[in-house]
């Protein structure tokens, strides 16, 4: 048993009886007990995976109508509600959370029989881009472990990466899903915003952030979409989706179509030679396909790092004033309480990066700054907006690498945060502009993955899905040395 | 000139949901933290879903008020921190980058004068902390999350008041107006709030925050111009600044925490889309809207001949009239009104008695009819109508039961008012030569039949009797 299957493979698989379900999530359980203490994906692993499986199993016996996952174990990143389950975001101040409903996306995945195999590693709250801000330690690159695995949905990349399940959810609101993809070498896809509900999720910048599902291959992301996306009740900014089956002509091709090439995402100074050597290589495959490509701009692109940091931190410096420790928390000494003194003493357990996003968001949107920051960076996004929409009245995608560089070593970028903040530049316009976005494993080079970035326009996943698909059928990647 | 300017919060009571989930607008009947959800209560990863009906009753009010109402709303997050409120900020509206609260520049009369309204917006109402329990050595504070979430508009008027009067008249109109529209039930404890700001001649704008009633308020604004009045001609500075009203001993004392300086955040809850207000609905509101008050009074004077005053009580107040349009005829409304205002108005002029009346407007007519056909008397119609209140009995039950059936048959009440003549000697010797007194004699015949007997039978008897 290969527990290295695609999920369309693993459905195959059980309908033909080659193992049972309870088989194969026996063997993922001990693949996660071997791995996990090397890649740390997982924050928390389900006690009842193996009885639900049994239940499933039964249930295949009886020929009762099953869900189109089959007991494939697919895992969540922390920031997701599970009832019962605690959920931590990776934070301190959550660390007893324990959620009373489960969100959307996770619910819809139960509908159609997943099993959810344990709870991922992630930044702090989603805030950060390599698990170093996780208050539980960070996860570890498979491909090499000296490396981060990017984020922030660090701990799901890995979970899929190291064969420790076969599909995992993550969260994207800068880049969240696609930076740990490219690092870890999976398939991340940023869903236009409104295309699945966001009910559940734990919300650090609601204008933005979508989850997305992260996989082997392109065309289970499309299987794990086609579940999860369209209108949910409990979601008011959700939409009626226009495609119902993603997998539907995914192979028909991208011959004839217009490719961007983005060129501020390109070829600035910030992308290393081997992923600018591995984004040339990409646009000779696509025009081998058929497309045509050709340079273009997006002249606000330069700006959208610091837009999105003041919008983000805007939204978070609000998003998490909840945790006050009226409702849940922790305890601490109430001698001495006084108003004023009392949020510094109830917050002193938020990491360092939540504390620097909380400040900056309470400055940016301030009587007297809003003017001069968060007005601007709104002014940025709809100007950024305005531009994407246009270029794709005359592309059908637009492509660059997913990230400007590889994978870094722990410790490295973690004292610069501005350096820091800049590996985002690729990811953020489409957060900004609510587009969907896929980051797609292209190459390898020193043992370590690169991915590239492929744009479409707003609830045009399908035509994302079989751009990407007609990649990925270029590639030959090794296998993960884990 | 004295300027006052008032901020009235009032909670859509009849509305049968919060303003974003589904637990109930009506949170008075709950134990503690039993009216929530992980919405109003603000647990990680909830999302507000908009009551599209409290939309709609926002814009009803917002059109009785005559205000401006966009064609699309946005909500904003308004960001402090206090431990009544579940996500350390308020949604609600703001007019800062265009407007877009449901209604702006309205206007309304009140005594031939115009108030106008700056701005109205709908939002949700905080939790409530509760002290009970504290002591000095405990000091524990109790919240309850039961109210957070209820859908509040706020109404905010220019500071077009002169003296406390007109702010109590404004109040009283509006408060009618808001339960004639049936958004409302203005009479429920916190159902209506009011914050005011004041300032005099060449002064600071002060706002007065946490007066608990409108009697309050009145008195508040009162003390507050009294205080600045008083400031300035001592040549004292006045403070803008926000002071609170102390209910205990009647003063607005300064609130010097840092708390209510308005750093704000304000910016937009993009998890709520922009509603448009489509003209269609607009109308079909329009349609369904309940008649107006001073439409309603004049139509009562004109068409029924009722008197002014008589029409004016009936119209404001939401109950009577209604009980009043649901009772009478062509023929009877005179009646009805009077008996409205004369008899029943003492009977249930409180919520509570309102509320454990069984009376129906049946009743009235039934009781009208009876006067007009002499079967029973004005002054048993009082007695009766307390009984209808108390027990849901139709007339014939209660005649039934209580023998209150008029004696107009002229043997048996001839018979005793010569009992009567014959206790009260004087009194028939003074009503002869003085026939203005004998109201005296009809009032012993009345105590004599528990006011069963018909009046002006009665009347006849005891002229014929003395001969005069």
């Amino acid at each position: 048993m290969d527990l290295r299957l695609s999920a369309l493979n693993y459905v195959t698989s059980i309908k033909n009886g080659d193992f049972t379900v309870e088989e194969f999530i026996e063997k993922t359980l001990e693949r996660i007990k071997d791995v996990d203490e090397k890649v740390h994906a997982f924050l928390q692993v389900s006690d009842t995976a193996l009885e639900n499986a049994n239940k499933i199993d039964r249930r295949i016996k009886s020929n009762d109508k099953i869900g189109k996952f089959y007991g494939m174990p697919i895992s969540v990143k922390d920031n997701m509600c599970v009832e019962g389950t605690i959920t931590t975001c990776a934070s301190k101040v959550l660390e007893n959370f324990i959620a009373p409903y489960t969100g959307t996306a996770v619910s819809r995945l139960e509908f159609d029989d997943a099993i959810i195999i344990g709870k991922t590693n992630l930044d702090e709250f989603a805030m950060g881009l390599s698990t170093e801000f996780s208050a539980y330690g960070p996860s570890r690159n498979p491909w090499n472990t000296d490396f981060v695995p990017g984020g922030s949905s660090g701990g799901s990349a890995v979970s899929v990466s190291a064969n420790e399940c076969i599909a995992s959810l993550g969260s994207d609101t800068g880049g969240s899903i696609r930076n740990p993809a490219s690092f870890c070498s999976v398939v991340g896809l940023k869903p236009t915003y409104g295309l699945v509900s966001r009910y559940g999720l734990i919300s650090y910048a609601n204008s933005i952030e979508q989850i997305g599902p992260m996989t082997r291959t392109v065309e289970d992301s499309a299987f794990l979409l086609n579940s999860i996306s369209g209108v949910d009740s409990n979601d008011n900014t959700t939409v009626e989706k226009s495609h119902h089956d993603y997998l539907q002509n995914i192979d028909a091709g991208i011959s004839g179509k217009t490719i961007g090439i983005v060129s501020e995402m390109t070829n600035s100074d910030g992308v290393s030679t081997e992923v600018m050597n591995a984004t040339n290589n990409s646009i000779k495959t696509f025009e081998k396909l058929g497309a045509n490509c050709e340079e273009m701009s997006l002249g606000s692109v330069p700006y959208a790092v610091a837009a999105y940091y003041t919008i983000t931190s805007t939204e978070a410096g609000s998003n998490l004033a909840r945790y006050d420790n009226i409702r849940y928390g922790y305890d601490f000494d109430s001698e001495g309480f006084e108003f004023n003194s009392y949020i510094s003493k109830a917050r002193k357990k938020l990491g360092p990066e939540v504390t620097r996003r909380m400040i900056l968001g309470g400055f940016v949107p301030s009587a007297g700054y809003a003017g001069k920051y968060f007005l601007k960076a709104l002014k940025v996004k709809s100007k950024l907006t305005a531009e994407i929409n246009n270029a794709f009245k005359k592309f059908d995608f637009l492509i660059s690498p997913t990230v400007p560089i590889q994978p870094f070593k722990f410790g490295e970028k973690i004292e610069d945060p501005v350096s820091f903040m800049l590996i985002d530049f690729n990811t953020v316009t489409a957060n900004l502009t609510g587009k969907p976005a896929i980051s797609v494993p292209y190459e390898n080079s020193n043992g370590l993955p690169i991915g590239i970035q492929i744009m479409a326009n707003s609830f045009e996943e399908n035509k994302l899905f079989q751009a990407a698909y007609a990649l990925e059928k270029t590639v030959d990647l090794p296998e993960v040395p884990l | 000139m004295v300027k006052i300017g008032l901020e009235i919060h009032c909670q859509l009571t009849k509305l049968k949901s919060k303003l974003f989930c589904s637990c109930k607008a009506d949170y008075r009947e709950f134990e503690p933290n039993m009216n929530i959800c992980p919405i109003c209560s603000g647990i990680p990863g909830s999302l507000p879903l908009l009551n599209q009906n409290a939309v709609e009753k926002a814009t009803t009010i917002a059109m009785a008020l005559n205000c401006e109402i966009p064609e699309k709303i946005a909500f904003f997050r308004k960001n402090y921190f206090y431990p009544d409120l579940p996500k350390n900020f308020q949604i609600t509206q703001l007019n800062a980058y265009g407007d877009t609260s449901i209604g702006s520049r309205g206007k309304i009369s009140i005594n031939n004068k115009e108030i106008r309204i700056r701005r109205i917006q709908l939002e949700e109402d905080p939790g409530r902390l509760i002290y009970e329990g504290a002591t000095e050595r405990t000091k524990i504070t109790l919240v309850d999350y039961n109210r957070a979430g209820t859908p509040l508009v706020e109404i905010v008027t220019e500071p077009d008041f002169e003296n406390p009067g007109e702010v109590r008249i404004f109040l009283n109109v509006l408060s009618d107006l808001l339960e004639n529209l049936g958004v409302s039930d203005p009479g429920l404890e916190g159902a209506m709030r009011a914050d005011a700001n004041v300032s005099i001649e060449g002064g600071v704008k002060v706002e007065i925050k946490n007066i608990g009633s409108f009697h309050d308020l009145e008195k508040a604004v009162h003390f507050e111009i009294t205080r600045q009045q008083s400031l300035h001609e001592r040549k004292i500075e006045i403070i803008q600044e926000t002071r609170h009203w102390d209910d205990r001993r009647k003063i607005t004392v300064s609130s010097r925490s840092k708390e209510e300086e308005g750093e704000y955040r304000y910016f937009l809850e993009s998890d709520i889309p922009w509603v448009n207000i489509r003209s269609d609905t607009k109308d079909q509101l329009k349609t369904t809207m309940p008649e107006n008050i001073s439409s309603k009074k004049e139509r009562y004077i004109s068409k029924y001949n009722i008197a002014p005053q008589v029409a004016d009580i009936l119209a404001s107040d939401k109950y009577y009239s209604e009980l009043f349009e649901k009772s009478h005829s062509e023929n009877d409304a005179k009646d009805i009104a009077n008996l409205i205002t004369t008899d029943l108005m003492g009977l249930v002029d409180t919520r509570e008695k309102r509320d454990s009346s069984k009376l129906l407007a049946t009743h009235l007519s039934e009781l009208v009819d009876a006067i007009a056909k002499k079967r029973i008397t004005r002054t048993s119609a009082k007695d009766i109508l307390q009984d209808m209140i108390k027990t849901g009995n139709s007339l014939s039950v209660i005649l039934e039961k209580s023998d209150l059936n008029q004696i107009s048959n002229h043997d048996e009440l001839s018979k005793i008012i010569s009992d009567v003549l014959l206790n009260e000697e004087n009194a028939a010797n003074e009503a002869r030569l003085k026939p203005e007194t004998i109201n005296f004699l009809v009032g012993k015949v009345m105590q004599k039949t528990k006011g069963k007997a018909d009046p002006i039978i009665t009347l006849e008897i005891l002229k014929e009797k003395l001969g005069i």
